[in-house]
């Protein structure tokens, strides 16, 4: 097989849902205002000086009765999610189209429902140690639980899985998905991903010196960590037949390795280059095709550091960055695919996002860094997704003309 | 029903190259002699070498997980002549979870006052930690996959590297591998050691292959093992799922075999051997 043939496919739907509200026009909202959702940090007993961005409404959300037995926070967020935008309608119209053992479910998640764990280890039994008989690890705490989650709520039989490489893995998903396409095995898939807050990721952070005391600022030249988010968000790919004008399509994928440090990126960014030039070469396009790259930026002093030199040194000094992270925190294992929907909605209706809480630039960064929101048609744009063990993913979605 | 992987592209691989470790069996040419029948399997701890690749400090502190996953990738590597390579090979890494000891130290610690968690510890927390260490010990900057489905966890990662094959025509090292949870969590996943298998697949025939696999899917029953020891690990380890394979590889037994995936699919292999595993 050539691997030129495996994209374009069309996202056929996607939706996304993080701390600027539910669904594709808060998170649209939110960015063309530059307004932030970030708050200081009040989840459950975390004492950290920090900011997040957690989801509202999500302990609100309750589980179908038959799938009671998956209810922890990370799965309410995930049908919260699922339910917005009428994403949940337009998979089963998919899975009446095609077959639910032709759909496949492809979910990026870090942390999953650990946070479940987190709780039920205070409830251990005095005498033993046990955990509470109510604990199900299987359905809460293990990572292929929100991807057996998506699978049961739509009643499929097909291929599923779960992606977990830290905060590269919902970008992963993407390429997952489209070699399963390319193959034939199957005619559809749900990708997204899924991560909810928790006490591993707010108080790992914060020991790595990794979380601000502040809002995040990407690329600003005091930027001094991040702001962990929760998030979720989902997209329907499908064979890109006779896309209509205007649709939006997954055009390349890249992924690579750092080969460097488990917490701490390649210094020149080296890994990140390999995974753009990949993504570039399976889209068939050059640098200066690229009209926007949603840049990984999670705004520690390194991991900005390290992304702008492996920009630098593939495409033009003109080519028009930021992060999204001001604005929804970093959420984590689910970034890859919340900034793949940013991605598909500034290619839909034509604005590029401004940068959420940088005040002053850091001069040592050469970018074209976009601190407010521009109006534009892009045709082509790149995001990033890079986590920890060196994982590097990007994704290039382009807009049919 | 064989329908879900009725691909347009054929998966399949030819297998170059065998890493195994599992309790009573150290490495695949002592599973070998055992699934042929020539031993007696008998139940021991897994022995997890020194993961030797590692930088010093990284070695000393390496977890069982990481000793498992780099002695099984660096197995199969070597068989298939590819250990000058294995800075060149892409890896597919399938695991049911994380480090279970390390997951429990965590939770264990943010259950009480001190929550000042270490931060070695919680960079070892991610799924694909395993892979990190792999990458900083075989130097590989190749696509690095990390992929999790609870008990169908081999089942998935051996679509996806066989996805890889077919789309970008370079082998992929294939390192499936689970490791136990201590108590209290043990209780709710009783995994009962470490153990794991790696493949090196490639796409054509080279002059190290092993044997050709096919893939399509089933609502067949998996093959069990007639040794209740081994079908015993088969069934509490998600990676040992591919066991039917591997008794077939080293029995030379050419034909089709069913492996348990993910309900109601299950995996159909045709299998052809080429020569001695």
């Amino acid at each position: 097989m050539d691997g030129n043939n495996v994209t374009p496919l069309l996202l056929s739907a996607f939706t996304a849902t993080t701390c600027l509200g539910t669904g594709l026009a808060a998170l649209a909202a939110g960015l063309r205002a530059q307004h932030g959702g970030l708050q200081p940090c009040l989840f459950e007993t975390v004492a950290l000086p920090t900011w997040i961005g957690e989801v509202a409404g999500v302990d609100e959300q309750s589980l179908p009765a038959a799938l009671q037995h998956y209810d922890c926070r990370n799965n309410r967020l995930a049908l919260l999610a699922l339910q917005a935008d009428g994403f949940a309608e337009q998979v089963r119209a998919a899975v009446d189209r095609y077959g639910c053992e032709r759909v496949g479910v492809f979910i990026g998640t870090s942390t999953a429902g650990i946070l479940q764990t987190e709780l039920a280890y205070r409830r251990r039994d005095p005498a033993t140690g046990a955990l509470p008989d109510d604990f199900d690890y299987r359905h809460t705490h293990n990572s292929f639980s929100p991807a057996e989650f998506v699978r049961d709520v739509f009643g499929l039989e097909s291929i599923t899985m779960a992606v977990s490489t830290a905060c590269s893995s919902s970008a992963k998903v993407f390429a997952a998905a489209a070699r399963q396409l390319a193959l034939g095995t199957i005619d559809a898939a749900i990708v997204g991903g899924v991560d909810s807050l928790c006490l591993t990721t707010l108080y790992g952070f914060s020991s790595l010196q990794l979380t601000s005391t502040q809002p995040c600022r990407p690329f600003d030249g005091e930027r001094d960590g991040i702001s962990v988010g929760e998030g979720a968000a989902f997209a329907l790919l499908e064979r890109a037949v006779t896309p209509a004008a205007g649709a939006v399509l997954l055009r390349g994928f890249g992924e690579s390795s750092d080969a460097y440090h488990m917490s701490s990126p390649h210094p020149e960014g080296l890994g990140a280059q390999l995974a753009m030039r990949a993504a570039l070469a399976r889209a068939g396009l050059q640098a200066a095709d690229i009209d926007y790259i949603n840049l990984h930026g999670t705004a520690t002093p390194a991991n900005d550091a390290a992304e702008s030199k492996a920009v630098n040194a593939l495409f033009p000094a003109t080519t028009a960055c930021s992060s999204t992270k001001g604005a929804t925190g970093h959420t984590l294992g689910a970034a890859g695919a919340v900034e793949a929907v940013i991605c598909a909605l500034s290619l839909q209706q034509g604005w590029l996002p401004g940068s959420v809480g940088t005040v002053a630039l850091d001069p040592a960064l050469q970018l074209n860094y976009l601190t407010k929101p521009q109006t534009a048609a892009p045709r082509h744009v790149l995001s990033n997704s890079f986590g920890f063990g060196g994982s590097n993913c990007s994704l290039i979605f382009s807009r049919q003309s | 029903m064989n329908t879900s992987l009725s691909a347009a592209v054929p998966l399949q691989a030819w297998i170059d190259g065998i890493g195994f470790i599992a309790p009573g069996l150290p490495d695949w040419p002592q599973a070998r002699a055992v699934l042929r029948g020539e031993q007696a399997w008998q139940p021991a701890p897994s022995i997890l070498p020194a993961a030797q690749a590692l930088p010093a400090a990284e070695r000393r502190r390496a977890s069982r997980v990481v000793k498992l996953a780099l002695a099984l990738g660096f197995e199969a590597a070597a068989q298939a002549q590819a250990q000058a390579d294995v800075a060149s090979l892409r890896t597919v890494f399938a695991a049911s979870g994380a480090d279970g000891h390390n997951c429990h130290a965590l939770c264990e610690q943010l259950a009480g006052d001190d929550r000042l968690i270490s931060p070695t510890r919680f960079h070892n927390s991610v799924h694909n930690a395993a892979a990190g260490y792999w990458g900083i010990a075989s130097g590989s900057m190749q696509p690095c996959q990390v992929i999790a489905a609870y008990d169908a966890s081999f089942g998935a990662g051996l679509i996806d590297a066989l996805g890889q094959l077919a789309v970008d025509d370079e082998p992929v090292l294939l390192i499936a591998h689970d490791s136990e949870y201590p108590a209290p969590l043990h209780a709710k996943r009783p995994t009962p050691d470490c153990a794991g298998l790696a493949l090196v697949l490639s796409p054509r025939p080279g002059p190290h292959s092993l044997a050709a696999i096919t893939l399509s899917t089933t609502g067949a029953p998996a093959l069990a093992l007639a040794d209740k020891g081994l079908e015993a690990l088969r069934q509490a380890v998600p990676a040992l799922r591919a066991l039917p394979l591997l008794a077939a590889l080293a029995q030379q037994q050419a034909g089709e075999l069913v492996l348990d995936y993910l309900p109601p699919l299950q995996l159909q292999l045709v299998v052809r051997p080429v020569r001695p595993c």
